[in-house]
């Protein structure tokens, strides 16, 4: 693309506006050493303040191995309640949770209780990947077809 | 008073009974099956919750989901409207059991007058009118044809846990009775998992006449005169109205009355209806009380000025009925069209689809109750019903005549229905005179 080095130089983030309007991208950030910049469309380029130490190198545009989590698509699928009542995260109220982000479950594994008339109902996964959001919190109501978790079956 | 209602139920009655806790002060839990999601009158309550599938039987009849929602949402009652858990006695207790007011009878009242064979001794006991026939259930042939040759020929088989017209049977002659005493049976084991029949004189051409009644739990009960529901089609209604044409005041105060005396000796409270015929010559004739609010409600609530479903509430939260039986009067004359999405040239095939265009009557005397607007698609998976069309007027010719103007106004683009069978039936000189029987609509379309 550019012959510099330098993704500050001018006339490679010239390059960058250009390739963001072909490929209809809406932000942009860049970083090198410890500097960084985003570029918006519509918006104005503007310094952001600079990080101590170098972080990852950013991807121009294109969407990199390393993207952070995105949680839609067609990978993703959501595990819904079954029942109407109240969500619990975990076993009890002094156990850690049966889940968290970024575990790794499969179709036994049990997810949440859904307590209903008392009964205290445990819900199981159905489905196996990598767990990339809850929905809901400790003790909200659910009803039947209500999301409370994101799952990436590709994980 | 309560504060918070779950209502039970879907559509237009559900609607109804939102409107009603608005008006009154308490806050609303909505209950929806996938097929209703994203339904407009949902915004209209407080909360909703999906209680499973689009089939009744996954989502509105799931009573551990119903009751779960209540408890979730902190309903102090459930109103379960009409159709679905409002005649379950067991869910009645169910709901009582988990301290949720049910607004409706005990569930003992239920039970019994759910049984109508039991039903109908009660009748006698409270010196009410039954149609002739067997002291109890029908234990063989040998009987059938004893009590068959007693009371009379043509015969009619009943289930005792039947409803909704099914199991049931005519016999015209001693030869008939025996087949028609096994298809019967048999009948009933299947719809109803209860082969018991009793047998009644069949009745030729009755109305159906039936009084709408009202009672607290402090002993008062009330009467808000009859409906003449006789415009049938398959046992299901089409037209009801009030008062009931052509019968003498005597008459219909004596129905009425027996209808007050039905409802104390079953030890009921909260809203019901007594079901009778009516002969030709006047005699009338206990056939089963409805335990609970009926589709044609707001007909007796026109011609009388009393709200029903507030009335339900109010006596359930255990308050006295504000009103005496002086107090209510029978004003003017009440008409309502049931529109379907059905079409009545194709044998009222159903027609589930999306609402495009509506334009709904209005004016002088002019009700709509129904839960549907444009744009709304109506689901396949419940009945027919869209909306009701009701009139009140002064008189009964003033009230065909609104009711005829208000069927050409409504305009519901998209899905058929059955307002152009209405505009035929009430133009129709035998509706005209009032000479309307049970089978008047199989006769004559």
């Amino acid at each position: 693309m550019a012959k510099s080095s330098n993704v500050f130089d001018m006339e490679r983030l010239l390059q960058y506006v250009d390739f963001m309007k072909e490929n209809d991208l809406t932000e942009i950030d860049l970083e090198q050493d410890g500097q960084k910049v985003r570029l918006s469309r519509g918006g104005v380029v503007q310094p952001l303040a600079a990080a101590p130490a170098p972080a990852a190198a950013a991807a121009p545009a294109a969407p990199a191995d390393e993207a952070p989590a995105d949680d839609e698509g067609d990978h993703i699928v959501t595990i819904d309640s079954p029942m109407v009542g109240t969500f619990y995260g975990s076993p009890n109220p002094d156990s850690p949770a049966f889940i968290k982000v970024g575990d790794s479950i499969s179709s036994d594994t049990t997810v949440c209780i859904v307590e209903a008339m008392k009964v205290f109902n445990e819900i199981s996964a159905d489905v196996s990947g990598k767990v990339v959001a809850i929905l809901v919190n400790d003790q909200d109501p659910v009803d039947c077809g209500k999301p409370m978790f994101k799952v990436d079956t590709r994980g | 008073m309560y504060k918070r209602i779950l209502v039970a139920n879907r559509g237009e009655i559900a609607l109804r009974v939102i409107r009603a806790c608005k008006e009154l002060g308490i806050e609303t839990i909505a209950i929806f099956s996938e097929g209703d999601r994203g339904a407009a009158y949902l915004d209209l309550a407080d909360e909703a919750y999906c209680v499973g599938g689009v089939r009744s039987n996954e989502s509105y009849l799931k009573i551990d989901r119903v009751i779960s929602a209540a408890e979730v949402g902190n309903a102090d009652a459930i109103h379960p409207g009409y159709g679905f858990l409002a005649e379950n006695a067991h869910f009645n207790d169910v709901c009582r059991n988990c301290e949720i007011d049910f607004i409706g009878p005990l569930p003992e009242s239920m039970e019994k007058l759910g049984d109508k064979n039991t039903a109908r001794k009660m009748a006698r006991a409270a010196d009410v009118p039954v149609v002739p026939g067997s002291d109890g259930l029908i234990e063989d042939v040998k009987e059938a044809k004893r009590v068959a040759a007693e009371i009379g020929f043509p015969v009619l088989i009943k289930a005792t846990a039947g409803g909704g017209g099914k199991g049931m049977r005519v016999a015209e002659t001693e030869d008939d009775l025996e087949n028609a005493l096994q298809a019967a049976q048999q009948e009933a084991a299947a719809a109803f998992g209860n082969a018991g029949i009793y047998l009644e004189k069949y009745v030729g051409n009755p109305r159906h006449v039936e009084v709408q009644v009202i009672a607290d739990q402090h002993g008062n009960v009330v009467h808000l005169w009859e409906r003449d529901c006789s415009t049938q089609r398959r046992h299901q209604k089409l037209i009801e109205e009030s008062p009931a044409t052509n019968l003498p005041t005597e008459v219909r105060t004596a129905i009425c009355d027996a209808a007050v005396r039905m409802i104390r000796e079953a030890n009921y409270h909260n809203a019901g209806t007594v079901e009778f015929i009516v002969d030709k010559d006047h005699n009338f004739y206990f056939i089963e009380v409805n335990a609970r609010i009926q589709v044609e409600h707001p007909v007796s609530e026109l011609v009388t000025g009393v709200d029903l479903i507030k009335n339900q509430i109010i006596v359930a939260a255990g308050e006295k009925l504000p009103f005496t039986q002086d107090d209510i009067t029978c004003e003017g004359h009440a008409i309502e069209c049931r529109i379907n999405a059905e079409n009545p040239d194709k044998n009222f095939q159903p027609c589930p689809g999306k609402i495009e265009h509506l334009v709904i009557p209005g004016g002088l005397g002019v009700r709509w109750d129904s839960h549907v607007y444009a744009g709304y698609t109506v689901p396949p998976y419940y009945d027919s019903m869209i909306g009701k069309l009701l009139v009140h007027r002064p008189t009964r010719e003033e009230a065909i005549a609104t009711m005829l103007r208000c069927l050409e106004e409504l305009q519901v683009g998209g899905i058929e229905t059955t307002a152009s069978f209405h505009k035929k039936v009430l133009t129709h000189p035998e509706f005209a005179a009032g000479t309307i029987d049970t089978k008047f609509v199989e006769r004559t379309f």
